[in-house]
C-alpha cells in the first residue's frame, strides 16, 4: 500500500514499515527552541540530572520572542540559555538573528528530516518536504537529552490546489481560506499535505506561510513535497547538497482530499477572536484600524516586506494608523536593506524593529491598548493575544496590511495594486 | 484513581493564551506566581473562585494555540484536578500528560457549572453526582497512561531509561 509523506519519513526513521495509527520512537534530525520555552526545559533537565544533549550539533537555541530583552527576567532567561548551550555544546542564535522558524528554514531544515521545536509554529519547516512539529518544554527536554521522541503516525488530509491565484490573493489568503473551511480543529492530530499546480508554482516563501499555519487547524504537520523550488531555495542559501526528493507514493492513502480551485479565491481576513473566523474582505472592509503589523514567522519574509513597500510606493501611512514592520531574520533584514525596502518603509511612516517575533505573542514592540484594533500578518488573533483583553486582532496578507495602512481602515488590496 | 471536585465550565476553543495570558510572560520563571493567574484570559476572576481538586470543563479543542507547557503546568500547580473537554488540541494534550495533569475526553454538555463530579480514570467514567448521570469516556492510549502514572515524561524516562511505548 502506498504511503503519504508522513508515513514514508516516519517509516524511514523508525526502521519499521508504519502507517497511520502506529506509534513509533524516532531519532531526531534537528531540535530547536525559542527563548520562551527553553528556560523551563533547562530547569527540568537540571532537576532530573539529564542536562546533556545527545546530538549537540543538531540542538539549537534561538532568541526571538524577547529580543532585545525587554525585561530583566528575560535577560536572565537569555543568560541561562547561553550558559546551558555552552555546557552541552549546542548552538545559540542570539539577539538579532531572527525568528526561530525563519532561521531554521534558511540555515538548517532539510527534506526528509524529522524536526521538533519548542514552539507551535515549528510546522513551518514542512515546506521542505520534512516532518516538523511543535512540542512543549518537557518533550523538547527529553528530545535533547535522548536524541529521540515518540510519535503517533498521523492520518493525512490532502489539499489539492489547482490554478493561478488571482491578483490580490496570496498564500496567506489560501491558508486562511482553508482554515475557515475546515475550522480550527479540522486537522487535529493530522498531517496536511498541500499539492497541486498552485503549490507547484508557489515559491518557498509562500509554502512556508502555508505550512506555518497548519497548526491553526490543529495539524501536527503541514507538508509540501520537495521539488525544484526547494532545491533552488537551498541553493541560494548555500545548502544545495541537502536537497533530496521527498514525495508521497502515487497510491498513498489519504483520510480525505480537499480540492480547491485557486482561481476562485479572493482576499480574506480572519476576524477576532478565532483564526477560523474567516470573512471575505468585503465583509470587513472599512473597519478602522489603529495599528498594522507586518512581520512574524508567517509573513515577515523579504517577499512580504517587498510587497508592502511596493504598495506603499512613496505614499505615507494613514495618520491615525501606526505601522510596525519587523523582518523575520537578519538575512531578510539585510536583503531588504540592500534593496532599499527598509528605507521605503521608514519613509512611508513605518516603525521598523530588529528581527524577532515582535508583538505577535503580546510581549512587546507594538502592544495594543484598550479597544484598539490591529490588522496583522501574523497567525493568531486570540482574545487579548496582542495586548489589552479588549483589543482586536485581524489576520490578513501583507498586501491587505499595506492597503489598510494607507487608508487607516481595512482595505481590499485589489484597490491599490 | 478517583478524583472528586466541582465543575467550572468554559466554552469551546480555550487557547493556551487564555490559560496563560501573554501579559504574564515575564512570570514564566516563577511558576507558583504564574499559577495565580491561571485561566484569567478566559475568566478574569477564576483564580479566586475554585477550590483544590476542582475540574476545568471545556468544550471543543481545549488548549489550542501556543505550545506553552506553562499552561497545563499552572493548571496542575494551581491545584485543579483535571481538565475535561470534548476534544483537546494536540500539543496541549501531550504537554498535559507530560506534566502529569489528567485529561478526560467526554461529552461535557452533560456537565453544568457547579456540578459535583467523580472522575474514575481507570474505569473511564465521569459520575455527575449532582445530576445522577454517568458519562463514559475512552481511556488514554496505554503508553500515555504509563507516562501519567509515572508522574509525567521526565519521571517516566528517569524510571525506565527510555520510552516504554510497547
Amino acid at each position: 500500500m502506498g504511503k503519504t509523506i508522513a508515513e514514508k519519513i516516519l517509516s524511514e526513521h523508525s526502521g519499521k514499515d508504519v502507517s497511520a495509527g502506529d506509534y513509533v520512537v524516532v531519532n531526531l534530525d534537528f531540535m530547536y527552541m525559542p527563548d520562551t520555552s527553553s528556560p523551563l526545559t533547562i530547569d527540568l533537565l537540571r532537576e532530573f540530572k539529564m542536562d546533556r544533549a545527545q546530538y549537540p550539533e543538531r540542538t539549537v537555541f534561538m532568541f526571538d520572542h524577547c529580543v532585545p530583552a525587554p525585561r530583566m527576567e528575560m535577560a536572565n532567561w537569555h543568560k541561562k540559555v547561553r550558559q546551558f548551550a555552552e555546557q552541552v555544546g549546542a548552538k545559540v542564535h542570539d539577539v538579532g538573528d531572527g525568528i526561530l522558524h525563519q532561521v531554521a528554514a534558511e540555515s538548517y531544515i532539510e527534506p526528509g528530516w524529522i524536526v521538533v521545536g519548542g514552539d507551535s509554529h515549528t510546522c513551518t519547516g514542512g515546506a521542505f518536504g520534512a516532518l516538523a512539529t511543535g512540542m512543549g518544554s518537557t518533550d523538547l527536554g527529553v528530545a535533547i537529552a535522548q536524541g529521540k521522541t515518540w510519535m503517533r503516525v498521523p492520518e493525512t488530509l490532502k489539499f489539492q490546489v489547482g490554478g493561478e491565484m488571482p491578483r490580490g490573493v496570496y498564500p496567506k489568503d489560501l491558508i486562511l481560506y482553508i482554515i475557515g473551511q475546515i475550522t480550527a480543529d479540522g486537522a487535529t492530530y493530522h498531517a496536511m499535505e498541500f499539492c497541486g499546480s498552485t503549490i507547484e508554482t508557489m515559491d518557498m516563501e509562500g509554502r512556508l506561510t502555508l505550512c506555518n499555519m497548519a497548526v491553526e487547524a490543529g495539524a501536527k504537520f503541514g507538508i509540501v513535497a520537495s521539488d525544484e523550488k526547494t532545491r533552488e531555495f537551498l541553493r541560494t542559501h548555500g545548502r544545495e547538497k541537502a536537497y533530496r526528493e521527498v514525495r508521497p507514493d502515487p497510491d498513498a492513502v489519504y483520510e480525505k482530499t480537499f480540492e480547491i480551485e485557486a482561481t476562485t479565491l479572493t482576499p480574506v481576513v480572519s476576524h477576532p477572536h478565532q483564526v477560523d473566523n474567516v470573512k471575505s474582505i468585503e465583509e470587513v472592509e472599512g473597519t478602522s484600524i489603529d495599528q498594522v503589523f507586518v512581520g512574524s514567522c508567517t509573513n515577515g519574509r523579504a517577499g512580504d516586506l517587498r510587497l508592502v513597500a511596493s504598495i506603499l510606493n512613496g505614499k505615507k501611512r494613514h495618520p491615525h494608523t501606526r505601522l510596525v514592520v519587523i523582518p523575520a531574520s537578519r538575512r531578510v533584514y539585510l536583503e531588504c536593506l540592500e534593496e532599499g525596502i527598509i528605507k521605503a518603509l521608514v519613509q512611508a511612516g513605518a516603525a521598523v524593529n530588529s528581527p524577532g517575533c515582535g508583538p505577535c505573542a503580546g510581549i512587546h514592540l507594538g502592544i495594543l491598548g484598550e479597544n484598539e484594533r490591529c490588522l496583522s500578518t501574523t497567525n493568531r488573533n486570540f482574545h487579548g493575544r496582542m495586548g489589552d483583553p479588549s483589543s482586536f486582532v485581524y489576520l490578513a496578507s501583507p498586501a491587505t496590511a499595506a492597503a489598510t495602512a494607507l487608508h487607516g481602515k481595512i482595505t481590499d488590496p485589489r484597490k491599490v495594486l | 484513581m478517583i478524583l472528586r471536585g466541582k465543575a467550572w465550565k468554559f466554552g469551546d476553543g480555550i487557547s493556551t493564551d487564555h490559560v496563560q495570558p501573554g501579559k504574564y510572560f515575564h512570570l514564566r520563571g516563577n511558576l507558583p506566581e504564574l499559577a495565580k493567574h491561571v485561566l484569567e484570559g478566559a475568566r478574569e476572576d477564576f483564580p479566586a473562585l475554585f477550590a483544590p481538586g476542582d475540574f476545568v470543563v471545556g468544550g471543543r479543542n481545549f488548549g489550542l494555540g501556543s505550545s506553552r507547557e506553562h499552561a497545563p503546568t499552572i493548571i496542575k500547580l494551581a491545584g485543579l484536578g483535571a481538565v475535561l473537554a470534548k476534544s483537546f488540541a494536540r500539543i496541549f494534550f501531550r504537554n498535559a500528560i507530560n506534566v502529569g495533569l489528567p485529561l478526560v475526553i467526554c461529552d461535557t454538555d452533560q456537565i453544568q457549572e457547579g456540578d459535583e463530579l467523580e472522575v474514575d480514570l481507570e474505569a473511564g467514567i465521569v459520575r455527575n453526582t449532582s445530576r445522577g448521570a454517568e458519562i463514559p469516556f475512552s481511556p488514554l492510549p496505554p503508553f500515555m497512561v504509563r507516562i501519567l502514572n509515572d508522574g509525567g515524561l521526565f519521571y517516566h524516562i528517569r524510571k525506565h531509561g527510555d520510552f516504554q511505548i510497547e
